[in-house]
């Protein structure tokens, strides 16, 4: 008896580690800061690129929902995504757009957007690329889509796609 | 521009000079933490530009006086679990640290038994 | 042409072994004695078919036959010849036809080498390894293909990943599977055995040399892995715990584990069932670590192409090999009587088999833990270095005082000699550690045990190997494998608290003070080579307490074909210590970060390693001449 539910046991272990490898083949490793969805952020002290201010909490609060973009004149997707900005800008009252110029030349970033527009209503300057960590950011271009009470929404990861496009407009305009 | 490269180098060199004098090993640090856009690599032995700008923040929180268990718990709470080598003791991990010490009396126990049956023939 | 052979080959092997099966039921249906010479004669042709159609890849490779698949993907005709030959193995479809050699070869010599064992546990053994071969057979040609032709044919390669174009990584993967595919042949013994009932000293014979064979090659098979990674992955460590390099460690334990249990089987008959579980177990871990590397399910630095539905079929393969064995295992187990002493040498060959599992339990929960958070809790986590520190190095300096004390036991007898010694022994080791500790600088409280306990085992090995010298005894490869096993540890108890790494950004013409050292950057030239373009740094060191004036020249490559950017380590090793630069650029910056490590004793652990596989090799060596 005793021995049954040894070997019992033994296979029940065999098939769970089995069926685990199984489901786990086809699982992405690739990483992404999904859990950061639905926390609030805080601390936010970025400086404005132009003004001699800080941008902090406080100016985000005034919005609907802010979708936070970080970008570099020296990022190839981010000319990709760029079309998308200008177009959310334009039509979506809701939405406003905080640009955050990651690791940056200045002349080169203010180049970039008199060459291709302007999509932001605010643009802050992360020079070192610190205050990105603050928002779970590892690789750009990323945006984070927040609501007035700063809770995280989305994260989106590499350009601004159709999709995401359209689904940044279905959450702006369901209000 | 070029002015301000330098400076920035030799405040960042300052920094990594200070960090020294404190008690916080950043190198320690650095290789806790995996680089999340390498393939396999801890933060102290890539040169990313992700794991360059985490360096820089680290060293800022050391110069900050933050502690370690502080420094992994805030990018925890940023980039989840995934971020640290070695995982924190908490209901998911907790099978992970307990495991190898059960193993280790469970074999420990077998073979005392083993020896105790034979005494007792 | 050549794609053509290599298909015509494979199929016919698959033919074989069929026909290997076939003759050989056939065979125990029948009356006969001794084995046919008609298997004998297909077991001949399939190794050699085998080695012919490896041979046939390598040759595409080497006339650059870009035409079959692997090739055009892996090779390029301007890499040099070393290079083109180890790409055979250097990619998933050759390794995987290399793992087939190393299967068919073994079910051959094996059959060879064991004239004196019953005719039913050779056929059996013959065909559960004819079966593995079909299942790797059908895998190569069906998944993994190494002959698929590309058409259009391309003109010109894509060329090998630069960071595998390298000496000690050709050696690599041959050294790493003739230790663990060779395994398979203990894996279908131990099956046979279950079978026909063959326990016992005369099965433990029959693959002790086995077992000798593949844990010596799995040993120089992890050392050329990781001087590898020494230097071309361009870190400074050796040992990264790496879900790939863990997957190597796997069986390895497995197998020291079975070494040490077979000596027991051998002398004593006992222990039958558990060498069993690790004869299969040894061989499960060698297909689960393959699984786990070859599929993608985890991440890690050495990424193979990997692909789900390769990794499916590895999954399907190891299962039914799990449930057959296990299956089987159940249904002949019978508990035994066993008549143990606790100070015998029975004992603590159980304690080494203890600390064995305990490790390789570790280190395999620990490299599949992220996959069961991902899959259960949806939670990714990592198990990285620190785990593994924190887990297993205190049980390495109990594990090192067993091994110091186990072997100055006897068989059966309950009695120790020269405890005496030992306690002076262990009074020497304290007082040397306590010295290297006033000489040169202080070290955690676990640092002390392990180089206290490393010394114990060295000092007690030493004696050993006085007495075997004299005596001429059998001891002697044991000694040494243990002897180097303490050094291996001292070494890298050593190395750990008397590196120093600096991590720091300079321009050229910059001069960076640190300790006692200064490193200065004097030259950055840009250089055209063969197949790739290098940055090349000038660095030179100097000590302020001595004239030390090395000159070390870190190089960032840019490889065309792959478009590739490695970092080359400059090293300057000598026998005690290695000094090691690299340099990687910060982009839009004219710094380049360097990384500047003083290792200390380095030369000393690749050393260690190879005498402790060179104890398996004499052992084996010994075996062979008594035996065959």
């Amino acid at each position: 008896m005793q021995k049954n539910i040894i070997k019992l046991f033994i296979i029940s272990l065999i098939i769970f580690v089995i069926g685990v490898f199984f489901i786990g083949l086809n699982k992405s490793s690739i990483y992404d800061t999904k859990d950061l969805v639905g926390q609030k952020i805080s601390k936010i002290q970025l400086d404005h690129f132009s003004d001699n201010r800080i941008i902090t909490e406080e100016d985000l609060k005034k919005n609907d929902f802010t979708l936070i973009n970080f970008w570099a004149s020296w990022c190839a997707p981010c000319r990709d995504e760029h079309a998308m900005l200008l177009k959310l800008n334009n039509d979506e009252k809701n939405l406003k757009i905080l640009g955050v110029n990651f690791k940056d030349k200045k002349d080169n970033a203010l180049k970039f957007l008199k060459d291709l527009g302007d999509p932001y209503d605010d643009l802050a300057r992360d020079e070192f690329g610190k205050h990105s960590i603050n928002f779970g950011i590892y690789g750009i271009p990323e945006s984070i889509l927040i609501d007035k009470d700063l809770v995280i929404i989305k994260k989106f990861i590499g350009p601004i796609s159709k999709n995401d496009y359209s689904f940044i407009k279905q959450i702006v305009r369901k209000q | 521009m070029k002015i301000k490269i330098i400076i920035f180098f030799i405040i960042l060199n300052l920094n990594a000079v200070n960090a020294e004098t404190f008690l916080v090993d950043s190198n320690k640090i650095f290789k806790n933490l995996r680089c999340l856009v390498c393939q396999g690599q801890s933060v102290g032995d890539s040169n990313s530009e992700f794991a360059q700008t985490i360096k820089l923040v680290v060293r800022d929180q050391i110069k900050d006086g933050k502690t370690e268990k502080e420094i992994y718990e805030f990018l925890i709470e940023k980039y989840g679990d995934w971020i640290v080598y070695k995982p924190p003791l908490n209901k998911v991990n907790f099978v992970l640290w307990l495991f190898p010490y059960l193993v280790l009396v469970a074999g420990g126990t077998i073979i005392f038994l083993l020896l105790k049956k034979r005494d007792n023939h | 042409m050549l794609s053509n052979i290599g298909n015509t080959l494979l199929s016919l092997n698959i033919l074989i072994g069929i026909s290997i099966i076939y003759f050989s039921f056939q065979n125990l249906s029948s009356s006969k004695v001794l084995i046919g010479r008609k298997i004998y004669h297909l077991c001949l042709f399939q190794s050699t078919f085998i080695i012919i159609c490896f041979l046939t890849l390598v040759s595409a490779f080497i006339v650059s036959d870009f035409s079959i698949i692997t090739v055009y993907q892996n090779s390029h005709s301007l890499k040099p010849l070393l290079y083109k030959i180890s790409g055979t193995w250097g990619n998933h479809e050759g390794s995987l036809l290399l793992w087939v050699i190393i299967l068919t070869i073994f079910s051959f010599f094996f059959l060879l080498y064991n004239k004196n064992h019953p005719k039913n546990y050779k056929i059996y053994s013959l065909i559960i390894q004819n079966i593995l071969i079909l299942g790797f057979l059908f895998f190569l040609l069906f998944s993994s293909n190494p002959f698929s032709m590309v058409s259009p044919i391309p003109k010109e390669g894509l060329g090998l990943n630069p960071i595998l174009q390298d000496p000690a990584l050709a050696i690599h993967p041959p050294l790493l599977y003739v230790g663990f595919v060779g395994s398979s042949i203990y894996f279908s013994a131990a099956i046979a055995s279950l079978i026909t009932n063959y326990s016992g000293k005369l099965f433990a014979q029959s693959i002790k040399n086995w077992v000798l064979i593949s844990w010596s090659f799995q040993t120089l098979g992890i050392l050329a892995g990781s001087i590898w990674a020494y230097y071309e992955l361009g870190w400074g460590g050796f040992w990264f715990w790496d879900p790939v390099e863990n997957a190597s460690l796997l069986p390895w334990f497995a197998m020291t584990a079975l070494l040490h249990s077979l000596i027991v089987l051998e002398k004593r008959s006992l222990l039958y069932f558990w060498v069993i579980i690790l004869c299969l177990l040894t061989f499960i871990l060698s297909v689960t670590g393959t699984f786990l590397v070859r599929s993608g399910i985890l991440n890690s630095v050495h990424t193979f192409a990997n692909d789900p539905s390769r990794g499916l079929y590895i999954l399907i393969f190891l299962s039914l090999m799990i449930f057959a064995s296990v299956l089987l295992f159940f249904n002949k187990f019978k508990s035994s009587n066993y008549n143990l002493n606790s100070n015998s040498k029975e004992t603590f060959i159980l304690i080494n088999n203890w600390f064995m599992i305990f490790y390789l339990l570790t280190v395999l929960l620990g490299t599949v833990y992220p996959i069961f958070t991902e899959v259960l809790t949806e939670h990714k986590v990592s198990v990285g270095p620190p785990f593994y520190n924190t887990v297993i190095i205190p049980i390495v300096v109990i594990f090192l005082f067993f091994m110091s004390v186990g072997p100055r036991t006897q068989w059966i007898k309950n009695k120790f000699y020269n405890l005496n010694l030992l306690f002076k022994i262990l009074i020497v080791s304290i007082f040397i550690n306590f010295s290297i500790i006033y000489i040169f600088k202080s070290y955690s409280l676990m640092s002390n045990f392990i180089i206290i306990s490393a010394l114990f085992l060295i000092f007690a090995s030493l004696i050993d190997l006085y007495k075997s010298l004299k005596k001429q005894n059998i001891e002697f490869p044991r000694v040494i494998s243990h002897l180097a096993f303490g050094f291996l540890i001292l070494f890298i108890g050593l190395n750990y608290n008397f590196s120093i790494e600096k991590d720091f950004n300079l321009k050229v013409g910059e001069k960076k003070n640190f300790e006692n050292y200064s490193i200065e950057f004097q030259n950055l030239k840009l250089e055209d080579f063969q197949n790739y373009k290098a940055v090349i740094g000038e660095f030179k060191i100097n000590k302020s307490d001595e004239n030390l004036n090395q000159f070390l020249f870190p190089e960032i490559r840019i490889y065309e074909k792959p478009s590739t950017i490695t970092y080359e380590a400059s090293i300057r090793s000598n026998l005690l210590k290695d000094y090691y630069i690299t340099m990687s650029n910060i982009d839009r910056s004219e710094y380049y970060n360097i990384k500047f490590q003083k290792k200390p004793f380095m030369m000393w652990i690749w050393i260690s390693v190879i005498f402790i596989s060179l104890g398996g090799f004499l052992r084996f060596f010994k075996n062979a001449k008594k035996y065959y």
